[in-house]
């Protein structure tokens, strides 16, 4: 019989390396790999000190795959036969497999931890090839092996893996603190919540929408990329901030060249706001050094200005082409091009200041009470929790 | 909510839904099968063919059933000019079509033919003269649509096809959608013609081309012996069951129809000519479903959500071409400013809508304009 693969086993990420940490990484990672495939009821897991197994029982092997490769804090994981740490099992694993219809180079790789097992791991290498040599066409090539056959002999089990998936690397969501992005609906912003959760800090999105200045679809479009990215964590939420009166406001009372910085400082402020009442720690945002008028140093310090809490900007030294890049690879590009209007560029000014000063802004803040503004603003956000799985009803 | 978007697609009505579930349960059979089953639904659509034919004063096998008017559209475009092309290499259109008489002139270009748009004058019509100056003896096909889909304004389809047919080699196809059951089409005058299901509270996928018998087309959509060999692809029996009733409840309405809603197309522009900075785009010849406006204070993408807020669902410019850019190309056509092409909403509207609706829209728009509009 041919073996099918009933384990996947997991190879802790960068978080090995970290001392005491190390239990509430594993843990966190632990709890993030069981969120992400709520979807499988058979799965079974579990966690040891250098390593983590799922047992697939009937689940489709591959489509578990898909979803670990998103999770951060594994560095790599492969599917995996377990078999009785038996000589003669062994053997028959790896053998079976195998596909030997087409000829390949191979490489036996075994390795026992049981030190107790009765054959050391050179004779486990000679035993499982010798198997495989004299039943077909296939040729051991140590150095550059077609398929790499890794052995483990445990003290309770033994493992046969044949392939190695890269893992997304980075630290398990949530052992890095949490932050409230500013997602746009631009193309800069999904990459930066994926940078912040590559880095472990669990996220929860901002957006400004400005009805009617901003369409429906507009918002759409914004929960959309919110579900692309919300896969690396499990979900998102999603706080969408009422700003039609506070913009409104910025135009009657400024001058046109700094209303985008009046803008974002009122983000900012109302970002804090929400943070504080999420207990999170910092902001981030998708800017990127002179890409836009608002988006130089000076533009930053006039912006940073309002808040004490850091301001995080995950793509700030990357160019237009390498944030367009990893937006491609993590999935928000096509989505992020479709042509709805944002509130950043529905008032787009015909010369915005690219060196605000903070006393100017200032001045033009005192003209009217904006502290009571941003705070609507704040109570009357909209919390809308985002999963990646499309929900549809009973009509499809 | 208020529905003013009749011209993007219209409600089912209530007795088109209920046959259609009926022939969804009873009549699956492929019209082409050779057994009962098949037989019955062949049965009753070619019964259904009949009707409309008459409906339409045409015969049953001038009546070919599609998937849609742009199918309608492109097969009776491409397919005639492929189909004629020893014949000459010159077409002629508007430049304010629907997109998919647009397209289907455009792709002809790659055959090698001549394609002329006709600028329209500013009542949003094209002129006989004007079709008269380009009319040329390779001229092979001439489409002139009736009523256009963003402004309403009528085009003088039977002047046009005189001189369309003082070419003995020409023949004329008219985009109808937004004109049946709404008003009078001479059939009878004109060789092929475009007619859609979902404009006129009927099923979504369903339409037909009205082609004379001495009309010769080559089908578009390759397959196999189904509607006269012109369109490949198993009918789709219980839609085209159910459209002799949608046509036919249509045309039984027409008149009081088209009554009620000169109603409510006349409160608006009353109230309208009142309201700083309103325009009023269609002009008075127009149908009176569709209306097109202007507030100088507000474009019509902020007006257009702000309504879709207040529950009441508009288009700006034409739905079939709503992705592309924000300015109106029929406006700019009809030689309005950038500015009011990128300002105007269409409101189209059915029997279904009422005088209350219409006071309520002006009543939201004055408060929109309020709250959002620029101060003139």
């Amino acid at each position: 019989m041919a073996y099918r693969y009933n384990h996947i086993l997991i190879r802790y990420g960068e978080l090995s390396l970290k001392g005491k940490n190390r239990n509430n990484f594993i843990k966190a990672l632990y709890d993030n790999v069981r969120k992400a495939l709520k979807a499988f009821p058979t799965l079974e897991f579990e966690k040891q000190h250098d390593r983590m197994y799922i047992y697939l029982h009937d689940e489709d092997s591959k489509q578990v795959s898909e979803i670990l490769a998103k999770v951060f804090g594994i560095s790599s994981f492969s599917l995996a036969i377990k078999v009785e740490p038996d000589l003669d099992q062994i053997i028959d694993a790896c053998y079976e497999s195998l596909d030997l219809t087409t000829p390949k180079t191979f490489k036996v790789a075994a390795r026992r931890s049981d030190k107790l097992f009765p054959y050391i791991s050179d004779e486990i290498n000679r035993k499982v090839a010798t198997k495989i040599l004299k039943n077909s066409d296939w040729k051991v090539d140590v150095h550059n092996p077609d398929v790499k056959i890794v052995v483990e002999v445990h003290q309770d089990a033994a493992y046969i893996m044949t392939d190695r998936v890269q893992g997304a690397g980075g630290y398990p969501v949530g052992v890095g603190g949490k932050a409230m992005v500013l997602l746009s609906g631009g193309i800069d912003s999904p990459v930066a919540c994926y940078l912040m959760m590559k880095r472990g800090v669990h996220i929860e999105c901002i957006h400004y929408a400005s009805p009617p200045y901003t369409s429906q679809n507009a918002q759409e479009k914004v929960m959309e990329l919110a579900r692309l990215v919300s896969g690396y964590q499990g979900d998102v939420l999603v706080h969408v901030v009422p700003f039609t009166d506070l913009q409104l406001a910025i135009y009657q009372n400024a001058d046109e060249s700094y209303a985008i910085t009046l803008m974002r400082r009122m983000m900012m402020r109302i970002a804090t706001g929400l943070a504080q009442k999420r207990h999170a720690q910092a902001i981030a945002t998708g800017e990127s050094i002179g890409q836009v008028a608002s988006q130089t140093l000076e533009s930053m310090l006039a912006i940073n200005d309002v808040t004490n809490m850091p301001i995080i900007r995950p793509v700030v030294c990357m160019d237009k082409v390498e944030i367009i890049d990893l937006s491609k690879k993590i999935g928000t590009y096509e989505t992020s091009i479709l042509p709805y209007e944002d509130c950043c560029t529905i008032f787009t000014p015909k010369n915005p200041v690219t060196k605000p000063r903070v006393d100017k802004c200032e001045k033009y803040e005192g003209k009217w009470d904006f502290d009571k503004m941003v705070q609507d603003c704040i109570d009357n956000t909209e919390d809308i929790w985002v999963h990646p799985v499309k929900v549809e009803e009973d009509l499809f | 909510m208020i529905y003013f978007d009749n011209a993007s697609t219209t409600s089912v009505r209530t007795e088109v839904r209920r046959v259609y579930g009926q022939m969804l349960e009873t009549c699956y059979g492929n019209p082409d099968s050779l057994h009962a089953i098949g037989r019955q639904a062949s049965t009753l659509m070619e019964k259904s063919r009949s009707n409309i034919a008459s409906m339409l004063h045409v015969e049953p096998s001038e009546i070919i059933f599609t998937s849609a008017a742009s199918e309608s559209n492109t097969l009776a475009i491409v397919g005639y000019a492929l189909a004629n092309e020893h014949r000459g290499h010159h077409v002629l259109t508007s430049n304010v079509e629907h997109s998919s008489v647009r397209h289907a002139m455009e792709f002809l270009k790659r055959f090698g033919f001549e394609v002329e748009f006709l600028p329209i004058n500013e009542e949003g019509i094209v002129t006989p003269e004007c079709l008269k100056a380009h009319m040329r003896k390779d001229t092979i096909l001439v489409s002139v649509m009736h009523v256009n889909n963003e402004m309403g304004a009528i085009n003088p389809i039977l002047e046009l096809e005189k001189i369309v047919h003082q070419n003995p080699t020409c023949v004329y196809h008219v985009d109808c959608v937004q004109s049946f059951s709404k008003i009078d089409i001479p059939f009878d005058k004109l060789d092929m013609a475009t007619i859609s299901a979902h404009k006129i509270h009927g099923l979504k996928g369903s339409a037909i081309l009205m082609k004379k018998k001495k009309i010769q087309l080559v089908p578009i959509i390759q397959g196999g012996q189904q509607e006269q060999g012109l369109r490949g692809g198993t009918e789709n029996a219980p839609a085209n069951i159910v459209l002799a009733k949608t046509i036919r409840l249509a045309l039984e309405e027409q008149s009081s129809a088209y009554a009620h809603v000169s109603k409510i197309n006349q409160y608006l522009r009353e109230e309208l000519s009142k309201i700083k900075g309103a325009h009023i785009h269609s002009p008075l010849s127009a149908i009176p479903y569709i209306l097109n406006i202007s507030f100088d204070q507000i474009t019509s993408e902020v007006l257009l959500n702000a309504l879709d807020q207040k529950g009441i669902c508009v288009s700006a410019k034409s739905t079939c071409s709503s992705q592309n850019t924000n300015a109106s190309e029929v406006l700019l056509a009809m030689h309005k400013s950038e500015f009011d092409a990128t300002h105007g909403i269409r409101l189209s509207f059915s029997y279904e809508n009422t005088l209350e609706e219409a006071k309520y829209f002006i009543e939201t728009c004055k408060e929109i304009i309020e709250n959002y509009g620029l101060s003139l």
